[in-house]
């Protein structure tokens, strides 16, 4: 049967049959390389779509309908006019790090891609401490969002920076929490493992109310780290313009907005692969039949509709609540998501101790 | 005490949260509600709500007769000066002069189409229409006049 497994290991082989190790090597990062920008280019132009369409049917709308069958060539039509724009750069600014902003937020989300299984076989990195590498490199993109907000030398640019800052440093904390709560039911680090062991179930089911608990707030808080309505203060249009990246423009401004969708995906693969079972399939206790009929379904199809099913709820989220104060943001990660997570990891240990999950 | 109101609190606002998840995810589900209408597609079957107002008309019968008396109501109550009434005088039979409407100019490119000179008028001769495509290439086309020309006041209204 044709996977992704079997086809990256005959390109494996055969790249290490016709040239030395080394030369072999770099031919797969350049591949790898190709095949990452290839992904960010293709989940911009569909997220973005999706974004839309999926507002404008909760606000009763159609959406983009224009542009190609459906609308569904909006984006492709949107990212021509972003490129032809001129890129401009204010005559205050700090040249060097204003331009360098936008691709170290880029970077930044880049390299979170790293330990990510798309499918079964199909993942560029397999480390043993994945999930410790993934909630250490999402921080990163808060540097390029300061960056940005400091070098546009203007005051909504830099306030928009400075919640972002208050608020990715506060919303780690509870999304570390959450993830920590999966690794004590799994043991591991590895992204390998931590699939694997849900392989009877996936831990949202497995870990009883606790693990539904630790989702919930995994998804708030990660809604909250990419900056994304109803966390949006650090865009906030109806106060700061546009915050961080007001002074942007042409294609800077277009990686900021592509940065912003791919995070969207990351955390949501990152959900997928902690909480529903990575890519696989769903099975439900002993039903022989059931079991057999959902693992002919391929593995990348699981994982891209579970990380998919997860970024329509942040979406629905993001056009059905209001946008929080800064204080009220601060007050339910301090006073509720926070003390609530900690006690939830208390009970999820003694539930991982007393092998009280099935 | 404490604990116990943490707990509502937080049931409360996840309460609330769902709610208004379900009324936006109701409408994702059914796109019969789409309220959208893709205007100039559907131009022929376009439907208006029936409060929209897009300009102010002066309705006539099958004799040309229409039923503004000229009181100049609609002038005083209009707040940006959109409505100049010119009246005349017309002789009756028994030989008395008597104020008449003469043309009824209407200043479109003004008018906020606030409904105040049709609340105004007693008689009802002016009301509010639905047509909407108003622009044109001069300025001077918005200036209307309402009454048609050789029209007269209906017979019996004061």
């Amino acid at each position: 049967m044709l996977s992704l497994e079997t086809i990256t290991n005959s390109i494996q082989q055969w790249l290490y049959s016709t040239f030395n190790p080394t030369m072999a090597l770099i031919l797969e990062c350049v591949i790898v390389m190709l095949l990452v920008i290839g992904l960010f280019a293709v989940l911009g132009l569909v997220l973005v779509l999706m974004e839309r369409k999926v507002a404008a049917r909760m606000q009763i709308r159609l959406g983009p309908n224009r542009v190609g069958p459906k609308g569904i060539l909006q984006t492709a039509a949107d990212t021509l006019k972003l490129m032809m724009k001129e890129g401009l750069t204010p005559n205050g600014a700090d040249k060097f790090l204003f331009n360098l902003a936008p691709f170290m937020v880029m970077i930044a989300a880049m390299l979170i891609l790293a330990p990510i299984a798309f499918a079964k076989g199909f993942q560029i990195w397999d480390i043993n401490i994945g999930v410790l590498y993934v909630s250490a490199v999402s921080s990163m993109s808060v540097i390029g969002i300061l960056m940005a907000g400091w070098a546009s030398n203007n005051k909504y640019s830099l306030l928009g920076a400075m919640r972002s800052g208050a608020q990715i440093v506060s919303y780690e904390l509870s999304a570390g929490l959450s993830i920590i709560s999966i690794v004590v039911l799994t043991g591991s680090l590895q992204i390998s493992a931590i699939i694997h062991s849900q392989q009877s179930g996936w831990w949202l089911f497995r870990g009883h109310i606790p693990a539904m608990i630790a989702f919930v707030i995994f998804i708030i808080a990660v809604t909250a780290e990419t900056n994304r309505a109803p966390f949006d203060l650090a865009e906030a249009e109806s106060e700061l313009t546009a915050g961080f990246h007001t002074e942007y423009s042409g294609m800077k401004f277009a990686l900021f907005f592509l940065a912003e969708y791919i995070n969207i995906f990351i955390v949501c693969a990152i959900g997928a692969t902690l909480f529903l079972g990575g890519w696989m399939p769903l099975h439900i206790g002993n039903w022989e039949g059931f079991n057999h009929i959902m693992d002919k379904i391929p593995s990348s199809l699981w994982f891209l509709g579970k990380t998919f099913l997860l970024i329509f709820l942040i979406m629905w989220f993001r056009w059905t609540f209001p946008r929080l104060r800064v204080d009220q943001l601060l007050s339910l990660e301090w006073k509720y998501l926070l003390p609530i997570s900690m006690f939830n990891l208390l009970l999820i240990t003694l539930i991982a101790i007393m092998g009280w999950h099935f | 005490m404490f604990l116990k109101e943490y707990i509502l609190n937080i049931y409360r606002a996840v309460a609330s949260l769902l709610k208004g998840m379900k009324t936006t995810g109701r409408y994702f589900l059914r796109p019969r509600e789409i309220i959208t209408q893709q205007y100039p597609d559907n131009r022929a079957q376009m439907k208006l709500p029936e409060r929209f107002r897009g300009e102010v008309v002066m309705s006539h019968d099958e004799n040309n007769e229409h039923a503004c008396t000229g009181c100049t109501a609609c002038e005083l109550a209009c707040p940006n000066g959109t409505i100049k009434i010119i009246t005349k005088f017309d002789v009756t039979p028994e030989g008395k002069k008597k104020k008449a409407l003469d043309t009824f100019v209407y200043h479109l490119e003004l008018c906020t189409m606030c409904n105040l000179c049709v609340e105004a008028c007693p008689t009802s001769a002016i009301k509010m229409a639905q047509t909407f495509e108003h622009s044109v290439y001069d300025r001077s086309r918005l200036l209307k006049k309402l009454n048609q020309p050789g029209s007269k006041l209906r017979a019996g209204v004061e």
